[in-house]
């Protein structure tokens, strides 16, 4: 055999390693998971009018840590999983300068009220009916909650439901740095 | 009745209806305003050519354009809204690329590392089209029998014309 066709015998299943490499890279990322380019940027302000008729403004929540959590009615089982995990870092932290604002997304003012009832949700919660702080925040589904430091940047986003336990360590975090 | 009164009641009356007409009238404007509200200063055509390259974030695969979702619906109006401000539509597009990252735009951005996925596939023909010449020309310098045709002698002359003359009758 000349040399030329040993090469051949070898650059041929050679040649598709570089097509299993990228195959391996493609089918092991999830095309749902798609990082925030808002992590470390000062978090956008918002004004909305909550559920119980209340201005719900982030810029008057300015020196607190505080998390924005999006959420709907129709998103079963992760909003409904996470929403006692919320209530009660709410309630554990609010006296430490923690603040936990909901923000309704892509949902009908009935059955949002009749969750916010379900859980006994006592912080703040209004609807974005215009979709646009949804769209400031980058949301593409729901849970996604968004951990603002006292400074008013995004410092962590969680995609898909919190647990007790991711919210003590950021909240714990965040509360660990100085104003 | 006096005549003053019959006055009040025709101004009373002339009143009524020109009320009745400023209604209408407001009614007839409130309709056409509804009417035309999406239309306004923005085209419907410009706010599709940048809901077009935009990729709705609740979609697999689909841009903004293209989905019937309600969060498609309000990123068109943040579009439209955007537009009617005075926004380019780089710019209205910057903003969605500001809050999603590139992943938001439906061709990947020209520069950095999606900069591939517009090469290598060029790349990749145009190395094939020199390989194929290459084989096609080694192809052809190729001599066409791998044995030379024997020499044809006296000897071979006489035999044809021998073999021939049996098979013709």
């Amino acid at each position: 055999m000349s040399r030329r066709a040993r090469l051949l015998r070898w650059a041929i299943p050679l040649a598709v390693v570089p097509v299993l490499v990228l195959l391996a890279y493609g089918f092991r990322t999830d095309p749902h998971d798609i990082p925030s380019p808002l992590v470390g940027r000062p978090a956008s302000t918002f004004t909305l009018t909550a559920f119980d008729g209340k201005p719900v403004s982030l810029a008057a929540l300015r020196g607190q840590v505080v998390i924005v959590n999006f959420w709907a009615s129709w998103c079963y089982p992760a909003c409904y999983e996470e929403a006692p995990s919320l209530e009660r870092a709410f309630k554990a932290y609010k006296d430490r300068g923690v603040v936990v604002v909901g923000v309704n997304f892509q949902d009908k003012e009935e059955p949002a009220k009749r969750f916010l009832d379900q859980f006994g949700h006592t912080f703040p919660n209004a609807p974005d009916p215009t979709g646009k702080v949804s769209v400031d925040y980058g949301v593409y589904g729901v849970p996604e909650t968004y951990f603002i430091d006292r400074k008013g940047r995004v410092r962590y986003k969680q995609v898909g439901p919190v647990s007790d336990e991711l919210l003590k360590r950021e909240i714990e975090t965040l509360l660990a740095e100085s104003a | 009745m006096r005549p003053g009164g019959r006055r009040l009641v025709v101004a009373a009356g002339i009143t009524a209806a020109l009320a009745g007409l400023a209604m209408l009238a407001s009614v007839v404007t409130a309709l056409a305003a509804a009417d035309s509200a999406p239309a306004a200063p923005v085209s419907e055509e410009a706010v599709h050519d940048v809901a077009a390259q935009l990729r709705c974030v609740v979609c697999q695969s689909l841009s903004v354009a293209d989905s019937p979702s309600e969060t498609a619906h309000q990123m068109k109006d943040i579009i439209r809204e955007r537009l009617a401000a005075g926004e380019t539509p780089e710019q209205v597009k910057a903003y969605f690329v500001d809050k999603y990252g590139t992943w938001i735009l439906l061709s990947p951005p020209r520069q950095g590392f999606t900069l591939l996925v517009w090469v290598v596939p060029f790349a990749g023909l145009g190395l094939g089209l020199v390989l194929v010449l290459l084989v096609v020309r080694r192809w052809s310098h190729r001599p066409t029998a791998d044995a030379p045709a024997p020499a044809v002698d006296a000897a071979m002359r006489a035999r044809i014309q021998r073999e021939m003359a049996e098979r013709e009758p």
